[in-house]
């Protein structure tokens, strides 16, 4: 199971014939394992990875990376306000961190303004948020993996060696 | 001038490599995909790059001993005793070469005198041959069949036995089929070999590049072969490290003492940088294989099962990384057909002729590359089947 995991985890566009061939299974065992993993909640979905920047010049996207100190609650520690922050569509990423500070989310929006207006208006307001710090995302150069500058060329001469 | 007359007529007569030209246009076709590398895609292991960047901060740029650094000696006997089973004394049954290639060279022109017959199993890497003619011995070229596997068989072998003959190269696994040879086959030929004075230069480049439960076993183990065997390895298919150029010979010390001899007045001694980074491949790096490995395993069973699905039936190799599907469902010359492969579907594949007239009926198919990459070559030769036969 963890090797298909982490064939799918490379290239979740591999057909269920080609992953067993790999595999030594059948693509009916392969949908079995894959319709297991989703049950077990090892699969989460299958995305693609967009790299927005390119796409018009990367207008219209704005990412950001923010540190959130917040006091955690009696019994329920963090998960209330993870939560409750989960909930903004805006949110992509919601990580509870070790360290100087206690959740860290990555967010997109349209524009700096955007992020901004979130930031002040919906996020920092909030009870239990002690403190806000949101770093802006200049550029990806790599993301899950996968490298967001142009490939290297192969420069690999063909030989008969 | 008239170099013609001036150049050694045995080197002008080497075997041009027709596939140069051919792999020249598709280096030109931007949308081209190749499946010719004879090299592996990953980048060398981190740890093995820092050790060449700390010997050069560190000066160490001078000439090493003749047969390499004693420290990498020490490292590649240990190596060979952990992994293949092998016992060299580091001081004299060891030398550190300029990539296997050197080995392979410096073992047949210590072997061979003119007029000594040098047995070639073919399919096979495409450097005995010349480098046999060039010292004036005979290639006797001994083909492989399919439907052993492209084994090395005892039959044949001992069919190609002469009064003459010196040297029997055991190329396994093979570059260009992936057979491999297991235990019970070196027996056979060990068997034909005993009692005789034919040597074994067993190039095992890809030794560590076999799949399935079984490890690669060198002849050089078995009983009465170890003193007849030259084994040359090397750290270029292992390591990912071909551009560093280093390999090695092991053997009895009275041939590796001549080849040390030769080696010092062609090259005085291998590359220092890739010297002291190889000791920290030996010593540090078995898992690194093992990541690679099951990675090519992965892509040589996606290419076995499409080849076979397309009707191009394709023997499962059992190491090294490439396949040698059969192309004789299309009708065509393997040469006819890589180049309207190339033509048509840009997809750039070496014919299996290449590597040996009995490997004409085949071509050689490199899995030294992506998955994402593989599957969109394996698209386009559907199509060019399909195609081809509408």
């Amino acid at each position: 199971m963890e090797t298909l995991l982490s064939l799918l985890e490379k290239n979740a566009r591999l057909s269920t014939a080609e992953l067993g061939a790999m595999l030594e299974k059948s693509p009916e065992e392969i949908e079995q394992m894959m319709e297991l993993a989703k049950e077990k909640g090892y699969l989460r979905g299958y995305r693609a990875l967009v790299d927005w920047a390119r796409v018009n010049g990367g207008a219209d996207h704005v990412q950001a990376m923010i540190e959130l100190k917040v006091s955690p609650k009696k019994n329920r520690g963090f998960d209330e306000i993870a939560s409750t922050i989960a909930d903004f569509d805006e949110v992509q990423n919601l990580l509870l961190m070790s360290g100087g500070f206690d959740l860290m989310l990555i967010i997109a929006g349209k524009s700096f303004q955007e992020v901004a207006q979130f930031v002040a208006m919906r996020l920092a307001p909030l009870d239990d948020v002690l403190s806000t710090a949101t770093h802006f995302v200049l550029r990806t150069y790599k993301k899950d993996g996968a490298l967001y500058e142009d490939e290297e060329a192969d420069e690999r001469e063909c030989t008969v060696q | 001038m008239d170099y013609e007359k001036l150049l050694a007529p045995a080197a002008q007569s080497m075997r041009p490599s027709g596939i140069r030209k051919f792999f020249d246009l598709a280096a030109d076709m931007p949308d081209c995909i190749s499946l010719g590398v004879g090299e592996p895609d990953f980048k060398t292991p981190w740890a093995i790059r820092d050790a060449g960047i700390r010997s050069l901060e560190r000066g160490h740029t001078r000439y090493t001993a003749n047969a390499g650094l004693k420290e990498l000696r020490v490292e590649i006997s240990r190596y060979l005793q952990r992994r293949m089973n092998l016992e060299y004394d580091p001081q004299d049954q060891l030398l550190v070469t300029v990539g296997g290639s050197e080995a392979i060279d410096l073992c047949i022109r210590a072997l061979v005198q003119p007029g000594d017959e040098v047995i070639i199993p073919e399919p096979c890497f495409v450097c005995y041959e010349p480098i046999t003619a060039l010292t004036g011995g005979v290639p006797v070229h001994l083909a492989t069949r399919p439907e052993d596997g492209f084994r090395l068989t005892a039959e044949s072998l001992k069919q190609a036995i002469t009064p003459k003959t010196k040297l029997l190269i055991l190329p396994f696994p093979n570059n260009p089929t992936g057979a491999v040879m297991r235990r019970q086959d070196l027996e056979e030929i060990a068997q034909v070999l005993r009692g005789t004075d034919v040597m074994v230069l067993s190039d095992e480049i890809y030794s560590e590049l076999t799949y399935g439960t079984e490890r690669h076993i060198s002849i050089a183990t078995l009983p009465g072969m170890y003193e007849r065997t030259v084994v040359v390895n090397g750290f270029s298919k292992a390591y990912a490290m071909t551009g560093w150029r280093l390999g090695y010979a092991a053997g009895p010390a009275p041939v590796i003492r001549i080849m040390t001899k030769i080696h010092q007045s062609c090259i005085m001694s291998a590359p220092t940088t890739s010297q002291y980074a190889a000791i920290v491949a030996m010593r540090e790096c078995d898992d690194q294989i093992e990541i690679m490995r099951r990675e090519y395993d992965h892509r040589r069973k996606l290419l076995v099962n499409s080849f076979n699905e397309m009707g191009m039936s394709c023997f499962e190799p059992q190491g090294a990384f490439y396949v040698f599907p059969s192309i004789q469902c299309s009708g065509l010359s393997s040469q006819e057909f890589c180049q309207r492969l190339l033509q048509e579907k840009r997809v750039a594949i070496v014919p299996g002729d290449a590597f040996g007239a009995c490997g004409e009926g085949h071509a050689r198919v490199s899995y030294a590359y992506s998955v994402d990459h593989l599957t969109e070559a394996l698209r386009r030769i559907r199509a060019f089947l399909a195609e081809l036969k509408g």
